[in-house]
């Protein structure tokens, strides 16, 4: 990976990257990873016929208990705790839709084995929401700080992992300049 | 036997809105605001580009928001009525950055 580059004009640009084939297996097990969690948690809604009936579906009303989790799906307010589990129930089904739908898309425009990736700009979207999903959720497990070193002793389990995160940001901020300068 | 001359009730909608209660829909106030909050893994440019796109703010204003957000801890990034702020949680929720909502 050698950064985004913008191809076309107009209507036509394109945002491009180059990936090898371990780039593309870290990237789709950890956009995997992510779905799988947050499928998990709306499997957890029991089985609603009323829901299924008018088609208003509904979540639950509390914070998952998993920080991960937690981070992906913030609560709506912090000091209405009435308001806040009220407004989770409407809104997380189609939270954890919106991050699905996303995630899909990196793993649809991925090229299978490395190669090109070649974006629109509506894509190119979709790549920074679940690309900040990822790194949300890796920032969480690994418990990343603002003043975090750029690596970190040998010895500490979470080393190989924080150079991951080190990339998936190097990925994303890279997109963004780029998807910034499509007009 | 009566003849079927009344017309069916109206159906319900089922629109999921959170009608707001006559006190907090104030005319003419800002009674909600949507914060965000600073978070050590959203990254600054990305922050920037989320708030230009969902409130369509120019470039400067996003980054000055933005800032606000990564000196003292958080910012209101939009307000307006309840309805309109818990809509822009929501997009904030969806591009993963860290916001709440309060009254102003």
């Amino acid at each position: 990976m050698n950064g985004w580059k913008r191809s076309g004009r107009g209507g036509r640009q394109r945002l491009v990257a180059t990936l090898d084939a371990q780039e593309v297996a870290v990237l789709r097990g950890l956009v995997d990873e992510v779905r799988r969690m947050l499928g998990s948690r709306a499997e957890e809604q029991p089985h609603d016929e009323l829901a299924e009936l008018t088609g208003l579906q509904t979540g639950p009303s509390t914070k998952p208990d998993d920080p991960v989790l937690a981070r992906l799906l913030p609560d709506f307010a912090t000091d209405d705790a009435d308001l806040s589990g009220g407004l989770r129930s409407l809104h997380e089904p189609e939270l954890i839709a919106a991050k699905d739908a996303a995630a899909a898309v990196v793993l649809d425009t991925l090229p299978g084995a490395g190669g090109r990736v070649e974006l629109t700009p509506d894509q190119a979207d979709a790549w920074l929401a679940a690309l900040n999903d990822v790194r949300l959720a890796l920032g969480t497990a690994l418990d990343v700080s603002e003043d975090m070193p750029d690596d970190l002793p040998p010895d500490d389990p979470r080393a190989g992992h924080l150079g991951v995160y080190h990339w998936l940001t190097y990925v994303q901020d890279g997109l963004v300049q780029s998807r910034m300068a499509v007009r | 036997m009566g003849r079927m001359t009344a017309a069916p009730p109206p159906l319900p909608t089922v629109d999921p809105v959170i009608v707001p209660s006559p006190t907090e829909d104030v005319t003419g106030d800002v009674p909600w605001q949507a914060i965000v909050w600073n978070d050590p893994v959203n990254l600054m440019s990305y922050v920037t580009y989320v708030l230009q796109k969902l409130f369509g703010y120019p470039e400067p204003q996003a980054t000055a928001l933005m800032l606000d957000v990564h000196h003292k801890g958080k910012a209101a990034v939009s307000s307006g009525d309840k309805e309109k702020v818990e809509g822009d949680v929501a997009k904030l929720h969806a591009a993963g950055l860290w916001a709440t909502m309060q009254r102003a």
